[in-house]
């Protein structure tokens, strides 16, 4: 058979080649992590990864477990839907450690305008007031009580 | 029969991709969290939305957002009453400090907040190259930062505008739909900065979730829909001129 007189020469072509891709097989399995293609065309550890983040904002279930005094007071007032890190900011660390990180006290002059003051776009029902017009720079809390912020006998 | 060279180079390359297979090993779940078990998505109450910026500078703390860079913001747009294809929209530092009250001149204003809409088929997630962004099975868009190249692509495929170059990492970044909160029982910390309700964290796969009951008595819309993305934020009473 002539056709393969020189079938050597194709042989050890075949087993470079062979070799090449081995190693590429090889270098492929210790490269690409493990968990890639678990669930699809990612790396299915990022998303446990991503999970073990510590959260900052504690949630209201875990303000509500200690300050209950505080929840009963919302209660009676406009602002019980309104959970507590929304005004106090995220709390998680005080959540942890209650004893040393304190929340600090809030300056109601700035605090109370980001929802109240007066805007075109806000919706028509929502309580809204010109805070120069309507208190001139007193802070809010010297009239209404946050929690739950109607004044005792006067308008609602 | 013997084993020749020429059956090891069969066996071996078969052998190489089993392994890989064997390395895999059971994944480590996050305890009592089903991933098969959820699919989540938001509600956007536009008729509660205040424009107090609260969720965006919840996310911004809970997520280290860089200043400038927002995974989510609000709007504000005011449609004439002689042009409303044309809304005038603004939206001073995300909507992070509030907005100036603004001139009565008529017409509708409103604002909306926006963010990734966690699309159920998304095309930033389409576009990338390497398997860095997908779409969990849990139905969060997310950004894999240690396997993202940073070339911009989902950045640009993205009809909602909703992704950025974080400038620390030069990486990809997005909102994530609080996906440390979520798989822990919490809602985003979006939400739990909202003082009016309006945005609320929805798992379309709970038949108990207040969701199922919004969508059927309400007039609910999602942006873009004729971008066919099967967006999962959904907006009641979204008006036409939105974008």
């Amino acid at each position: 058979m002539n056709m393969f007189k020189d079938a050597g020469h194709l042989f050890r072509v075949a087993v470079v080649f062979g070799v090449i891709g081995l190693a590429f097989l090889g270098i492929r399995v210790l490269l690409v992590p493990k968990s890639f293609g678990q669930y699809g065309h990612y790396r299915g550890n990022a998303m446990t990864e991503m999970a073990a983040r510590p959260v900052n904002f504690a949630g209201h279930q875990a303000c509500e477990d200690c300050h209950a005094d505080v929840l009963e007071k919302k209660k009676s007032g406009k602002h019980v839907h309104v959970n507590c890190e929304a005004c106090h900011g995220p709390l998680a660390k005080h959540v942890d450690d209650p004893g040393s990180v304190t929340p600090a006290k809030l300056d109601t002059a700035v605090l109370c305008v980001r929802c109240h003051e007066a805007n075109i776009a806000k919706p028509k029902g929502f309580p809204q007031v010109a805070s120069v017009d309507h208190s001139s720079g007193v802070p809010c809390d010297t009239c209404h009580q946050p929690h739950s912020p109607v004044i005792d006998g006067g308008e609602k | 029969m013997s084993i020749t060279r020429r059956h090891m180079l069969l066996i071996l390359p078969a052998a190489a991709i089993a392994w890989k297979y064997v390395l895999a090993g059971a994944p480590d779940a996050a305890p009592n969290y089903k991933m098969s078990e959820h699919w989540w998505g938001m509600l956007i109450d536009l008729p509660n939305c205040i424009g107090c910026g609260n969720c965006v500078r919840a996310c911004q703390v809970e997520n280290d957002v860089p200043d400038e860079y927002f995974r989510t913001w609000v709007e504000r747009y005011h449609v004439s009453d002689y042009d409303i294809e044309n809304p005038q929209v603004d939206s001073p530092d995300g909507g992070k400090k509030g907005f100036p009250s603004g001139k009565a001149e008529g017409g509708k204003n409103f604002f909306v907040p926006k963010l990734c809409n966690h699309c159920a088929d998304s095309p930033c997630t389409q576009v990338c190259p390497v398997g860095a962004t997908f779409i969990s099975p849990d139905g969060v868009v997310l950004v894999d930062k240690t396997y993202c190249l940073g070339c911009r692509y989902c950045v640009q495929a993205c009809p909602y505008g909703c992704r950025f170059i974080n400038p620390k990492t030069s990486t990809a970044e997005k909102c994530t739909l609080c996906y440390h909160r979520i798989t822990k029982g919490l809602t985003t910390a979006c939400c739990e900065a909202c003082p009016t309700g309006a945005r609320q964290l929805a798992d379309l796969k709970n038949p108990n979730d207040p969701i199922h009951e919004f969508l059927k008595t309400h007039d609910v819309q999602v942006l873009k829909p004729y971008m066919a993305t099967h967006a999962k934020v959904f907006y009641n009473d979204l008006d036409g001129s939105v974008r």
